[in-house]
C-alpha cells in the first residue's frame, strides 16, 4: 500500500486492477473513442489551418475596392415617375478615388499591419501565334510582398519586377511555350500595347490561378490600362485575421470605397467549416455518451461483485462520501487512463494518415498539428465523463446498507 | 461490579414496519457486557442472534430502546458519528472470513487503520505486521488474502479486528467454516488476545463446548435473552 496515497485512491487502483479484464475492456473502448476525437478534432484544424494559410498568403484580408457604378436617372420635376427598369451599366475599369488619401488613412489605423494599393484590368497576352486573355496586377512589390507571400508561390526565375518585367504562372508559361527571359506582347482593352520580359514563374497550387493572372509593375499595368496615376485595388492586412469583416465595414462606413474582407469571399468556405465543426461535435458527444454509458455498466457491475467489499470496509469505519470517492475515482481513473493511450493513438493515427494523404499537386493534406491543448482537453473531458458516469454506482455503492452488503 | 462496555436498554427491533408483514425479530433485550468479557452468544439458527450482533455492532439501528457503548447513548447518533464509533471501539470477525481480496494480508489488517487515518503509514504498517506475528502469520503478511486457508484468513480477520485496539470484538461464528484442529487454534487466539489486550469478545457460536469455555453464555430464544 503506497504510504502518500489516500485510501480512497489506494482502494480505486486495487480495485481496478483486482478486475483487470473488465478494466482492459472499458479502457479499450475509451481509448478507442479518445482516439477518434483525437484524430477528427485535430486533422479538421490542420485542414482549416492549411486553407487559412492559403488564402491568407494569396489574398488580401480586406480589399478595397472603387464604389460599384450606377445609373441614376434625371427627373425633369420631383413628381415624375421613373421608368420601372433602369439598365444597369457595365462596370468600367475606374480607379479609386483619391486612393493616396485612402492608403495614408489605412496607414494610420492601429488594426492595419500592411497596406498595398494595385491596379488590375484584363488584358491579352500574346506570343508567337498563341494567345491567353488574362488579368494584369500592377503592383509595389516591397508593399504588395506584405500582404500576398509571392516569394512562397515561385518556382523559377526571380521575382523582380522592373517596368518591363512581368511574372506569370505555370500553366499560362505551358500554353504560350514561354519560359524565364521569354518576351511576351500584352494588349491591354483600351488599344494600348506593351512587350514585357517573363523574369519568373510562380505556382499558386491553382490551375486556372496559374493560367489567368499575371504581375507587373504598378506604373507598367496603369499606362497598359489606361487609367495613369490610378489603383483598381487597395489590400490591407490586419492583426485580427477574424475582426477583418467588422474592420471592413467600418472603412466601407467612413470611404467612398466598397470594402470586401476574406471572411465574406470565402463565405462557403467558412459554411463548411462550420458544417464539419457541427458534425464533429455531435461525433463527440455520441462518442462521450458511448464513453460514459460504458463506464458505468462497468462500475454498476463492479458495485453488485463489491457489495461484501464495501460492507466490510463500512464496518471497519469507511464513511458513505468514502464510499463514494471509491468509486468517482474508479469512473475518473477509467477516463484518464482511456484518455492517456487514445490520445496516443489518436496522434499515431493522424502522423500516419498525415504521411500518406496528398493532394493532387503532392503537397500535404493538412498540416500536422499535435497541440498538447487538445491532449489536456481530452483527459480533462474523459476524466470528467468518468466522474459524472459514476455518480450512479458510486451513489448506489454509498447508499447499501452495510448488513446487506456483508450478507451479499 | 466491573464497568459496562455495552448496554442495551429494551432494546426491539422489527421489520417490515407499517406493513402487513412486520415482524418484530428482538423483543425489549436488556444486556450488560462487562469491559474485558469474554461471552458467547448461542441460540438456534433464526432465533435473532445476528440481528442482535448487527445491532451491538452498530451495523444496524434498534426500533425501540437504548443502545450505550462504553457509556455512550447510540440511538440519537447520525450515521457518521455511527460510522466512526464503530470504526475506532469495534472490531468484526465474520464467519466467512471476509477480507478484501484485492489487498495482501498485511494491507487487510492495515485496513481499519488506513481507513481512520486516510493514508497508510510507517506506524500503521508496523502495527498491522506485529499484529500477523502475534497470530502466527509472519510469514505469509504480503501474501494476497485469498491464497490464503481458512485457518490463516480467520487469523488475519482476527488480526484486523484488533489493529483500532476496539473495546469490543464481535465475532459471528468464527470458527463456523474451520476445521476442528483449526477452530481450536482460532478460538485459543481469540481468548489469548482477551487475557492480553483486555478487549471484550462477544462470540456467536454453535459449538456449546466452545461456549462453555466462555467466561458467559449468552442465549437468545425467540428474541429474548437468558443468561447463564
Amino acid at each position: 500500500m503506497m504510504r502518500w496515497l489516500p485510501f480512497v485512491m489506494t482502494g480505486a487502483l486495487r480495485f481496478l486492477g483486482e478486475g483487470r479484464l473488465q478494466t482492459g475492456f472499458i479502457v479499450g473502448g475509451i481509448t478507442i473513442g479518445v482516439a477518434v476525437i483525437v484524430f477528427m478534432s485535430a486533422m479538421l484544424a490542420g485542414l482549416e489551418a492549411n486553407f487559412l494559410r492559403r488564402v491568407l498568403t494569396s489574398q488580401a484580408q480586406i480589399q478595397l475596392l472603387p464604389p460599384e457604378q450606377v445609373a441614376r436617372p434625371l427627373r425633369n420635376r420631383p413628381d415624375e415617375i421613373e421608368e420601372a427598369i433602369v439598365q444597369r451599366p457595365s462596370q468600367r475599369v475606374i480607379s479609386i478615388d483619391q486612393w493616396q488619401t485612402i492608403v495614408r488613412r489605412m496607414e494610420a489605423l492601429p488594426e492595419v499591419t500592411a497596406v498595398a494599393a494595385s491596379m488590375t484590368g484584363s488584358a491579352l497576352a500574346v506570343r508567337g501565334a498563341a494567345s491567353r486573355s488574362v488579368s494584369v496586377a500592377g503592383i509595389e512589390p516591397e508593399r504588395y510582398l506584405r500582404i500576398v507571400r509571392l516569394t512562397d508561390y515561385m518556382v523559377a526565375g526571380r521575382l523582380r519586377l522592373a517596368s518591363d518585367d512581368i511574372l506569370i504562372g505555370i500553366e499560362l508559361a505551358r500554353d504560350l511555350g514561354a519560359t524565364v527571359g521569354d518576351k511576351l506582347l500584352l494588349n491591354g482593352m483600351g488599344g494600348a500595347s506593351r512587350t514585357l520580359t517573363v523574369a519568373g514563374l510562380f505556382d499558386l497550387g491553382n490551375k486556372g490561378a496559374n493560367l489567368r493572372n499575371t504581375y507587373v509593375a504598378l506604373r507598367t499595368a496603369q499606362s497598359l490600362l489606361g487609367v495613369i496615376g490610378g489603383v483598381t485595388e487597395i489590400g490591407l492586412s490586419v492583426r485580427d485575421i477574424y475582426a477583418a469583416e467588422t474592420i471592413a465595414r467600418e472603412i466601407a462606413a467612413s470611404n467612398v470605397v466598397e470594402a470586401d474582407s476574406w471572411i465574406k469571399t470565402n463565405a462557403q468556405f467558412f459554411t463548411a467549416v462550420r458544417a464539419q465543426k457541427n458534425t464533429n461535435t455531435l461525433i463527440r458527444l455520441f462518442v462521450g455518451l458511448s464513453v460514459a454509458f460504458g463506464i458505468a455498466a462497468v462500475l454498476v457491475v463492479s458495485v453488485i461483485q463489491r457489495s461484501k467489499d464495501i460492507g466490510i470496509l463500512r464496518a471497519m469505519g469507511a464513511t458513505r462520501g468514502q464510499i463514494l470517492q471509491l468509486f468517482l475515482l474508479q469512473g475518473g481513473l477509467l477516463g484518464f487512463a482511456g484518455s492517456v493511450t487514445g490520445s496516443m493513438l489518436g496522434a499515431g493515427a493522424l502522423a500516419y494518415w498525415h504521411s500518406v494523404a496528398r493532394q493532387a499537386d503532392g503537397s500535404e493534406l493538412f498540416p500536422l498539428i499535435i497541440a498538447p491543448g487538445l491532449f489536456v482537453a481530452s483527459a480533462l473531458l474523459a476524466t470528467a465523463t468518468g466522474v459524472v458516469a459514476a455518480m450512479a454506482p458510486a451513489l448506489r455503492a454509498s447508499r447499501l446498507d452495510p448488513v446487506e452488503a456483508i450478507r451479499g | 461490579m466491573a464497568e459496562a462496555i455495552v448496554r442495551l436498554e429494551r432494546v426491539s427491533k422489527s421489520y417490515a414496519i407499517g406493513l402487513p408483514a412486520e415482524t418484530e425479530v428482538l423483543h425489549g433485550i436488556d444486556l450488560e457486557l462487562e469491559r474485558g468479557g469474554f461471552v458467547a452468544l448461542v441460540g438456534p439458527s433464526g432465533s435473532g442472534k445476528s440481528t442482535l450482533l448487527n445491532i451491538i455492532g452498530l451495523l444496524d439501528r434498534p426500533t425501540r430502546g437504548e443502545l450505550l457503548i462504553a457509556g455512550e447513548a447510540t440511538s440519537r447518533l447520525g450515521d457518521a458519528e455511527l460510522t466512526h464509533l464503530r470504526g475506532h471501539r469495534i472490531g468484526f470477525v465474520f464467519q466467512a472470513h471476509l477480507l478484501v481480496s484485492a489487498f495482501t494480508a498485511c494491507e487487510n489488517v492495515m485496513m481499519p487503520m488506513v481507513i481512520a487515518n486516510g493514508r497508510s503509514s510507517p506506524r500503521i504498517e508496523a502495527r498491522a505486521r506485529d499484529l500477523l506475528d502475534r497470530v502466527g502469520l509472519s510469514a505469509v503478511a504480503d501474501n494476497n488474502a485469498l491464497n490464503m486457508s481458512g485457518g490463516q484468513q480467520q487469523r488475519v480477520a482476527i488480526a484486523r479486528a484488533l489493529a483500532m485496539r476496539p473495546d469490543l470484538v464481535l465475532a459471528d461464528e468464527p470458527t463456523g467454516n474451520l476445521d476442528s484442529k483449526s477452530a481450536q487454534d482460532v478460538f485459543a487466539l481469540l481468548r489469548e488476545e482477551n487475557r492480553l489486550s483486555g478487549t471484550s469478545f462477544l462470540i456467536v457460536t454453535h459449538n456449546m463446548d466452545l461456549a462453555r469455555r466462555c467466561d458467559g453464555i449468552i442465549e437468545v430464544v425467540d428474541g429474548r435473552v437468558r443468561t447463564a
